[in-house]
């Protein structure tokens, strides 16, 4: 199990591809974000995003899912205190094969919580071409060595 | 709350709420976050959560859900968003908790790079059935400005 000691400054790895289909982003946008330019070709078309494209949520949500399969899954994870930037630079269409970058931008054990360690992480998505669509500054815990053999 | 200019800062609009319930929180972890905690109950008491929760991006889907069927309501669609900053998970959202949502302008100006829309800042915050701050970002959208009668 990948602990706070496995986090290093730097990159810490490259997870996917993952596909993604036109049904799953009109499926999202149907439950969670059903604007025009989610929902079909004519509503994306008439939208700033110049055809349909999946919520920035549902990246998201992608994101996280290709971090749960590439470490969190595998890592002594404790939850996330928040988000401190995310910026959407390009839509994401059906039919794209995505991959995630991660970073590892600093790593310290918690003060309030012992054996808990509070990493931030940059991510970026980005598509088959290379065009960056999201980045992402992000908290996460991760328990250390000694708070996980102690349990 | 329709275009641009109807916009001023410190507005704030209810934008409703929503019950998460087991199944729910587990159907979106099963494809999205596939955590124990937001899977299973045991894992989640023995978690620092304390009881079977939504995953932080459930909680945002749910807000974002309630905002543009709100939108829908004032009968204005606005733009995409360039993105978020400062999301506070603050609180967990277990099984069976009620999060109400709210939004307030937080600033305004007028885009450098579209004409004809504006830029707003809002802060969503979500609250749960027993007045507890659970949820809280500042997010960034266009918004069409007023069309101008020739």
């Amino acid at each position: 199990m990948l602990t706070f000691e496995d986090f290093r400054p730097g990159h810490l790895g490259s997870f996917g591809p993952r596909y993604v289909s036109r049904e799953e982003i009109i499926a999202f946008a149907a439950e969670f974000d059903p604007q025009p330019m989610h929902m079909d070709d004519q509503g994306g078309g008439q939208s700033l995003l110049g055809g349909l494209s999946a919520s920035g949520w549902q990246m998201c949500g992608i994101m996280m899912r290709m971090m749960v399969d590439g470490f969190v899954g595998r890592a002594a994870s404790l939850g996330s205190p928040g988000v401190e930037e995310l910026r959407w630079l390009a839509p994401l269409r059906p039919g794209d094969t995505v991959t995630l970058e991660v970073d590892v931008v600093s790593a310290r054990l918690s003060k309030s919580r012992p054996g808990v360690g509070i990493i931030v992480l940059k991510t970026a998505l980005q598509n088959a071409a290379a065009v960056r669509l999201c980045e992402m500054t992000s908290t996460v815990m991760i328990g250390s060595r000694n708070q996980v053999s102690a349990e | 709350m329709r275009f641009f200019e109807d916009l001023q800062v410190g507005q704030r609009r209810e934008l409703g709420s929503f019950t998460f319930t087991a199944e729910s929180i587990r159907r979106f972890a099963r494809e999205f976050d596939p955590q124990p905690m937001h899977l299973d109950e045991e894992a989640g008491r023995r978690s620092l959560l304390g009881g079977l929760a939504a995953s932080g991006w459930h909680i945002g889907s749910i807000c974002v859900r309630l905002l543009v069927l709100d939108g829908q309501r004032q009968a204005q669609a606005w733009g995409p968003s360039p993105g978020f900053r400062d999301l506070r998970w603050i609180r967990p959202v277990l099984a069976g908790d009620t999060i109400s949502y709210a939004t307030e302008v937080q600033s305004l100006r007028p885009s450098a790079s579209r004409a004809g829309w504006g830029l707003a800042q809002l802060r969503y915050t979500g609250v749960n059935q027993r007045g507890e701050l659970v949820y809280s970002v500042l997010t960034t959208t266009f918004v069409p400005m007023r069309p101008t009668t020739a």
